[in-house]
């Protein structure tokens, strides 16, 4: 089959890779329809995850249709038309069992190196790196799904792939940014990034009843579309993001500060911008946390910080000081994305939302390749790029 | 909804121009290295005996101009290496005229294939630069791509249905109304 495989930074090729095929009997294989770039791939693009292997099929963000089961499969046949959320995760395990399944303990067949790294392994992921698995992903024509009882779920023939394919990864991840910021009707809910998973948390912050929702980036389009969405907007290269955070919240600071940034954030003209910059060159520090930085400053005391934005190793020069004295509370996470997909099916099917909004491109998967980079470089006024195999 | 189709380079993100950027950043490197190693050589070879200090300084730029080449945004590395090669043109040339440099032959070839890198240099730092210019293209509108079925302010709280899980609740609910507007009131009626 055709794939998109990753051989090494910033190249990614179109290639024939072999087939998958049932390994365990709770696996499926399932016949791609349509699959996505995620925000999270750059960061493999341009090298920032480690495990990373020259071959690697890449891709989180995808749906299809049931093509094989495995003998204990349960709860798919043949035919049925799923979105694979991006988290493999068993069902059975504690962890899955209260419901915080992107740290399932069993879905990571390479838990050994994930203990290694962060203390403890997270569950597996598909198309990201070694650490978490190292399952192929889905920028292919097939895929293989591992626990698949647990990791799907089933989408009905009105509603089309566009207005579904996100339930798989950033619909959730904008979703439970906000909701684990436990929204207040009084509350302003800052957003840090207008990336495909910002406009999600824009939107979720309205349906959930936000008072004032703000979104800060420095791509004009990008902007616009979360307008669009209700959000106030703050392009940081013209204006100061602290300040007109403390002019729009009557000098508090917004309650609720969301990363939606991660590890490859944009600093200009500041000091910080530099020091960072030749710390990740040299590799004193694998991340640049200038988003973290100013959000631990500007939030309201005993506040939230929720922070979807992928990080993959250090920091340095966090404010622990104003984080622990102003008393906020962060919380983070690879999203539980089984937790929500039903609940925003149903919110999907009444209408309440068409998360078709974002997408910018749809292209073939051979041209993804080069889709990478425009998404990367924000040209072309790129948000979101959709590939079909 | 109108998706924009357009295919920049194909089966493979990594296009000619950055392969032959990586090339240059490691040829950079490698160049650097035998100038701030070897100078003497070098100079024993273009007949530029005495003039250690220049390759040394060269080399040194060499390793810059290749770090940075090597980075995510190759441009200022190759910027850096024309500037560098200009200098190194300026020298060469100094060589190659000079009537009494025995090794004139050989400054000379060296002169000609630093002009055909230079070239080489300024060609990729300009496709490099098109290709990767952050934010290139039109800057479309995206101003009625709200996501919603009806008006902003039609939608808000729509989702009301939703409790936040009890792992993810924080303590810093809408203060209750009462605390704010009747104790003044309170206060007024005791005096
Ligand atoms: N937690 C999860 O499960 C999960 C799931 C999906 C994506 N993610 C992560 O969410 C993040 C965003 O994903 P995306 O798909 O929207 O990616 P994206 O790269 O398209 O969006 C990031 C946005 O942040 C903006 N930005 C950069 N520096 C900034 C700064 N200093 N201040 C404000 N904005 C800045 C960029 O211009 C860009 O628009 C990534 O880190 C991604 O890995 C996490
Ligand atoms: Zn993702
Ligand atoms: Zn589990």
């Amino acid at each position: 089959m055709k794939a998109l495989c990753w051989h090494g930074k910033n190249d990614v090729r179109y290639e024939s890779v072999p087939d998958p095929r049932i390994e365990d009997p709770k696996d499926a294989i399932i016949n791609v329809s349509s699959c996505a770039i995620c925000g999270s791939d750059l960061h493999l693009y341009d090298h920032f995850i480690p495990t990373m292997e020259s071959g690697d099929v890449l891709g989180h963000e995808f749906m299809g249709e049931v093509m094989e089961v495995g003998s204990e499969v349960k709860h798919l046949k043949v035919g049925d038309r799923v979105v694979i959320p991006f988290t493999i995760a068993c069902g059975e395990c504690e962890q899955c069992r209260r419901g915080n399944f992107s740290v399932c303990e069993r879905s990571n067949r390479n838990r050994a190196l994930g203990d290694k790294m962060f203390g403890h392994g997270t569950a597996g992921l598909f198309g990201y790196s070694h650490l978490t698995g190292g399952y192929a992903g889905g920028q292919a024509e097939y895929v293989r799904v591992p626990f698949a009882d647990s990791t799907h779920v089933k989408v009905p023939d009105n509603l089309t792939d566009e207005q579904v394919l996100f339930l798989g990864d950033i619909f959730p991840t904008g979703w439970q940014a906000v909701v684990q910021c436990d929204v207040q009707p009084t509350d302003t809910v800052a957003i840090w990034g207008a990336g495909p998973v910002g406009q999600f948390c824009v939107r979720s912050a309205v349906l959930l009843g936000a008072r004032q929702v703000i979104v800060i980036d420095n791509v004009p389009e990008r902007l616009s579309m979360a307008q669009a969405g209700g959000a106030i907007a703050i392009n940081f290269e013209n204006e100061s993001v602290l300040e007109r955070l403390k002019e729009l919240t009557q000098g508090m600071g917004p309650e609720k500060c969301i990363d939606a940034v991660g590890l490859e954030a944009h600093q200009s003209g500041t000091l910080d911008a530099v020091y960072d910059r030749i710390k990740q060159a040299t590799m004193l520090e694998t991340d640049r946390p200038h988003v973290l930085r100013e959000m631990i400053y500007v939030c309201r005391p005993a506040g939230v910080l929720s922070v979807p934005g992928v990080y993959g190793g250090l920091i340095d020069k966090l404010p622990i000081g104003a984080l622990m004295n102003k008393g906020l509370t962060v919380r983070s996470g690879q999203t539980h994305t089984q937790r929500w997909m039903k609940d925003l099916l149903r919110r999907i099917e009444e209408g309440q939302i068409d998360p078709s909004f974002v997408i910018t491109h749809s292209v073939g998967l051979d041209q993804g390749p080069g889709m990478y980079q425009t998404f990367r470089d924000k040209q072309d006024g790129c948000v979101k790029v959709v590939l079909k195999p | 909804m109108r998706y924009r189709i357009t295919a920049p380079h194909g089966q493979r993100s990594l296009s000619g121009a950055d392969r032959l950027a990586r090339g240059l950043g490691w040829l950079s490197l490698g160049l650097g290295a035998y100038k701030t190693l070897a100078p003497h050589a070098l100079t024993r070879a273009l007949g530029l005996e005495g003039q250690e200090s220049w390759v040394r300084l060269s080399g040194a730029r060499e390793l810059l101009g290749g770090i940075m080449t090597l980075t995510d945004d190759p441009t200022p590395g190759l910027w850096t290496r024309v500037v560098g090669d200009s200098a190194d043109l300026v020298l060469l040339g100094s060589a190659w005229s000079d009537p009494h440099n025995r090794k004139r032959d050989t400054a000379g070839k060296a002169l000609a294939a630093l002009a055909a890198l230079t070239a080489v240099d300024v060609y990729c730092a300009q496709a490099v630069n098109r290709q990767h210019a952050y934010q290139a293209g039109p800057t479309p509108d995206y101003s009625l791509r709200s996501g919603f079925p009806r008006p902003v302010e039609e939608m808000r709280g729509v989702a009301g249905d939703f409790e936040t899980p009890r792992d993810m609740r924080h303590a810093f609910p809408t203060p209750p109304k009462i605390a704010v507007r009747e104790l003044p009131d309170r206060a007024a009626r005791a005096i």
